[in-house]
């Protein structure tokens, strides 16, 4: 099986699904001749032609707007938006118009399209191209809200998400997109959406995360095993809808919870799954369901020591799931 | 001009008909049987002439919520709007999910509106766009009033459509008034037409109390889209002869003379005036057609007021493409 | 490695602390910068935030003792963690002190009831369906807390895990301090309360810190600088009128604008016509202060009174000072002001007027030149061009240092703080 970046990953889903359907098309800033400033659909446009591989204007609402409604029309449209940071001019369109066309025309119509948008921080980014805005469209029915955190996972939820008949926003780790390397089997096949995944087995603690920080959670939890602590690892995916089944299941395990991501605390997805669990899993509990998340300031600094003191990493992830294992 | 007689005295009817019918609304909503209405009174000529310049069942609309008349013209008929406004079963806009007036009829190919202004715009550029993508000869024609060409929405629209080449018309229906705001406190320029210059696309300006004017105006616009010359924007003026909607007072902000002094031009009189200058109408067809329009209403009131309303569990359907129980 | 808690210098001159309460008990947990205990020094009592995230390992100091600054008070770590045998106190020198040291197990022995402390929800639920008596399980959780693990460990011990309490061994330490025995709380009471204003006709009352430094500081002052006392009246029937049209907006702006507002005002104004007022008399020199900052004596009761600082008030508007005001005035009774909070003023006002006296000899604050008394505001009878009017008027005395001003130069003084009272604009 081939080794594969990321962001190689997104682009072979990109690429099959041009090929498969032509019905599938990609609009976004820079997707054309510039591949893309992540390089995501670099060579799509010679292998497709401008008309399937469009360059936007520079208007978010506009990528989105217009997707709706080739959608509406038949299409499948996979909408970029170039950093999740510039997703706001196209949240009416995303909330008020994707979310609700099927439900406000009592299902006379339907939004199938995919909106991506790489997230996330730790590149030196600061406030404007780190933000992690998960949070804004996981309590809006109607959406799908996807994130993977592995290569082999990025291109069989893409593939769902661009033959699923509803709206999905699929966020991308942009710190992972050539850090996180590993096995893409050559072919078709699909990952479903709406299901989280048990990456780690454990039974002292169950940590759930999605995106860049299920990856350092991977690596937090080996380091603790080396000292005798087995933390269950469980991969998200899938944050809309949510998959409570897979989480309840670890933490009846277990015991004991940690959700871990990068946005804002206060208000954040993980306060949802910790709600979840509070819910669905209080008489298993043996703990305080716990939070490690970004701090509540606006969003994450340029400096790179001010980047640091915001961003988690697998150090801060081990002293929190080590603090939650002693209680 | 290429309508016959018959064809005349259908438009003439169909702003007859829609008149009557937006009429009876307001009267339901003082007699405390309706939430709400929106009304589209002094606008009908404009909507009547554009809706007759298309290929009606095969060219998409994406309309704005003033559009009774050009929703009647497509075939929305006074049962089903008085469905909408009761919030009844079976009200084919929304299932009685939105607000009345929120058009949507798919077999008409009018596609779904919500109540920001402007957003629907850029779902009519995205059905362009998929109509070019196809090769197919189908044109879009999409309706908003003058103050939401203020909208970044519309502007992104209109500009996509240009870039782009679509089959599109944009038409503006100038009522003087976005709620209580005159034309000179929501633009800089005497027409929106105007900002056709700005964006690369012709823009005209017509009197939209004279139907046939207007039907001429779009009817070039029409096959310049369908010929691949790309899109027009169009603006008709009007006059709103009634308050914003069924909650607004309009005596807070303009006077009733300046109210009575453009009854005159009332399109319903106006057509009437030209059909009788023609010899298609007399004073007998009109009194004919007046209680045929009467008793039309009264039975769709009836039979709309028969029709059961929804079951509360119908609410919870469909969040999801998958939930759509017909599809 | 444990993190050592000392008793902190709250301020330059201060050289030791009384611990007043600890915030948090043995055990507990606490995150850095948490407030750990209330230490009272000097005039201040104030919260001292935890040096270190983890458990109260030990709190040496117990409550009421006052050390040198710099002392070992406390020790914070992780639970079960040692704390190093130098520091921990004698037994034998104070048993009566210790309030809680650690037992080599890091938990209470196996005594008959001990407390379970908190029980996690699946731990309660495994108790019961296992019908597992918990007072038989031995905790290792975060302060000895039953974690499930533990309960599932001594369901899988089996039969010899339920054995009879009498063939538990116990530790055979038969004589242990009582505190190790009993909760804290209990300890307490067993040894009798010993806060002053709780001893119902005693004839003897022990000193507070506060009330020592309170007469030390009187005495120092007044045989220090030779006292004067000059009385004016001010006429406040404009400030009045001010207060009452400003008072709405002040509110919206978050400030209760008091008449104190208004006298530290005038009297900022005033020291800035006067700065000769503005200082401390030295050995060999007049010391006049730059800036001016006005302590504002703060009653807190039975207990005392404590002088905090508005700093720099030459540089606030009204609303500043006004803002100032009930900001200091608020946190000193709350017992919430910092060391810096009552220093470096440079000249006082105290406000006797508020319980009652219409005026008094205030002693000056030390090394300050002078005090202002202001005595309670009451509508009098007063002649204006020979009519008699009825005015809110105030009685204004400042007393001051003699060796730095004659009376003259002091009335001039009095004379600009009233002219700005009656003429506020």
């Amino acid at each position: 099986m081939p080794e594969m970046t990321l962001v190689d990953a997104v682009r072979l889903a990109l690429d099959e699904e041009l090929e498969r359907d032509p019905n599938v098309f990609v609009v976004g800033e820079d997707v054309g001749k510039r591949g893309g400033v992540f390089r995501a659909t670099v060579g799509l446009i010679d292998k497709y032609g401008a008309e399937r591989v469009i360059d936007s204007p520079l208007s978010e609402a506009s990528i989105v707007g217009v997707g709706i409604g080739a959608a509406i029309y038949g299409m499948r449209p996979v909408c970029e938006i170039q950093f999740s940071d510039f997703i706001y001019p196209a949240f009416n369109q995303i909330i008020n118009q994707a979310a609700k066309m099927c439900y406000r025309s009592g299902g006379e119509w339907t939004v199938p399209m995919v909106i991506r948008a790489p997230y996330g921080g730790g590149i030196g980014g600061g406030l404007y191209h780190s933000q992690s805005v998960e949070a804004f469209f996981t309590n809006t029915p109607g959406l799908k809200v996807v994130v993977p955190s592995n290569p082999y996972d990025a291109k069989g939820l893409l593939k769902s998400a661009v033959r699923d008949p509803n709206p999905v926003l699929f966020f991308e780790p942009k710190k992972g997109y050539r850090l996180i390397k590993g096995e893409v089997p050559e072919g078709e096949y699909t990952v479903p959406i709406g299901q989280a995944k048990v990456s780690r087995e454990g039974a002292d603690l169950s940590v759930f995360a999605y995106g860049m920080m299920h990856y350092y959670c991977l690596e937090a939890a080996g380091t603790l095993a080396g000292e005798g602590i087995n933390v269950e690892v469980v991969d998200l995916r899938t944050l809309y809808p949510v998959d409570r089944q897979t989480i309840l299941a670890s933490v009846r395990k277990t015991g004991k919870a940690l959700v871990v991501y990068e946005a804002n605390l206060t208000g954040g997805y993980g306060a949802e799954i910790a709600a979840s669990i509070a819910e669905g899993a209080f008489t298993d509990l043996d703990a305080p369901v716990r939070r490690l998340a970004g701090p509540d300031v606006p969003a994450m600094p340029y400096s790179h020591p001010l980047q640091d003191w915001f961003m988690l990493n697998p150090e801060k992830i081990a002293a929190a799931m080590r603090d939650l294992a002693a209680y | 001009m290429d309508l016959s007689k018959e064809t005349l005295l259908e438009m003439y009817w169909t702003l007859l008909l829609a008149r009557r019918t937006d009429e009876r609304a307001w009267a339901l909503h003082r007699q405390g049987k309706i939430a709400f209405h929106i009304s589209g009174i002094g606008q009908e000529a404009a909507q009547v002439g554009a809706a007759y310049a298309i290929k009606r069942g095969y060219d998409w609309v994406a309309p704005y919520y003033r559009d009774l008349a050009m929703m009647m013209a497509l075939g929305l008929t006074p049962y089903e709007f008085m469905l909408g406004l009761m919030g009844k079963k079976g009200e084919p806009s929304s299932g009685a999910r939105q607000m009345p007036s929120h058009f949507s009829l798919k077999r008409a190919n009018v596609v779904s509106l919500s109540s920001p202004v402007a957003s629907h715009n850029l779902h009519a550029a995205g059905i362009a766009l998929g109509i070019k993508m196809r090769g197919e000869d189908r044109i879009v024609i999409t309706s908003i009033g003058e103050g939401s060409t203020a909208q970044g929405e519309w502007y992104e629209a209109v500009n996509w459509a240009a870039i782009h080449c679509l089959p599109i018309i944009f038409i503006v229906q100038n009522n003087s008034y976005a709620i209580s705001e005159p034309i000179q406190k929501q633009m800089a320029v005497p027409s929106s037409a105007d900002k056709a210059c700005g964006l690369g696309l012709p823009g005209v300006t017509v009197d939209g109390t004279d139907m046939l004017k207007v039907y001429e105006v779009v009817q070039t616009a029409v096959s310049r889209a369908r010929s691949g010359e790309g899109p027009t924007l169009i603006e008709a003026r009007a006059y709103r002869l009634t308050p914003h909607s069924s909650d607004d007072d309009d005596r807070s902000y303009r006077s009733r003379e300046e109210v009575d002094e453009h009854k005159k031009d009332d399109p319903l009189l106006v057509t009437q005036r030209t059909l009788q200058a023609q010899k298609y109408l007399t004073k007998a067809k009109i009194d004919e057609l007046e209680s045929k329009a009467i008793a039309a209403v009264d039975q769709a009131l009836a039979d709309a007021a028969a029709a059961p309303y929804p079951e509360p569990a119908d609410a919870a359907f469909p969040v999801y493409a998958e939930e759509v129980q017909h599809a | 490695m444990p993190t050592k808690v000392i008793m902190p210098q709250l301020g330059e001159s201060i050289v030791e602390g009384t611990v007043v309460k600890w915030l948090k008990g043995p055990g507990e947990k606490i995150a850095n910068l948490e407030s750990l205990l209330e230490v009272e020094t000097d005039k201040v009592v104030s919260e001292i935030p935890s040096p270190a995230e983890g458990v109260l390992l030990a709190a040496l100091i117990p409550e009421g003792t006052t050390v040198k600054v710099g002392t070992v008070i406390g020790w914070i770590g992780r639970p079960g963690e040692k704390i190093p045998e130098s520091d921990k106190p004698a037994a034998a020198a104070q048993p009566e002190k210790a309030m809680f040291v650690p037992t080599e197990t890091g938990a209470t022995g196996p005594v008959e009831a001990h407390e379970l402390g908190f029980i996690s929800p699946v731990v309660a639920k495994i108790a019961r369906e296992k019908k597992v008596d918990l007072q038989r399980v031995k905790g290792t959780g975060q302060g000895g807390r039953i974690t499930k693990k533990d309960v599932l460990a001594f369901l899988e011990a089996g039969p010899q895990a339920g054995a009879a309490i009498w063939e538990t061994p116990a530790d055979g330490d038969l004589f242990r301090p009582t505190e190790l025995v009993f909760a804290k709380d209990d300890a307490a009471k067993a040894q009798g309360g010993q806060a002053p204003a709780m001893i119902p006709g005693n004839h003897f009352v022990p000193h507070t810190t506060i009330r020592k430094q309170i007469a030390e500081r009187m005495v120092f002052s007044k045989t220090t600088a030779p006292h004067v006392t000059t009385v004016m009246e001010a006429d406040l029937s404009r400030v009045a009128a001010h207060r009452e049209a400003s008072k709405a907006a002040f509110a919206r702006d978050g400030a209760n604008l008091t008449y104190t507002a208004y006298l530290v005002a005038a009297t900022v104004t005033a020291l800035k016509a006067y700065p000769m007022v503005n200082s401390s008399w030295e050995e060999t020199g007049l010391r006049i202060h730059p800036a001016i900052s006005i302590g504002m004596a703060t009653s807190l009761g039975e207990e005392g009174l404590i002088v905090p600082v508005i700093k720099n008030a030459d540089g606030l508007s009204l609303l500043g000072i006004a803002r100032a005001v009930n900001d200091l005035a608020e946190r000193a009774r709350s017992h919430r002001l910092q060391a810096d909070e009552v220093k470096d003023g440079t000249f006082t006002i105290t406000n006797h007027g508020v319980t009652g006296s219409l005026f008094a000899t205030p002693i000056i604050n030390q090394p300050q030149c002078a005090i202002l008394g202001v005595g309670l505001i009451q509508k009098r009878v007063v002649v204006i061009n020979d009519a008699i009017a009825i005015r809110p008027m105030v009685y204004l005395s400042l007393t001051f240092d003699h060796r730095i001003l004659d009376g003259a130069s002091a009335d001039r003084f009095l004379s600009k703080v009233v002219d700005c009272l009656e003429n506020w604009a």
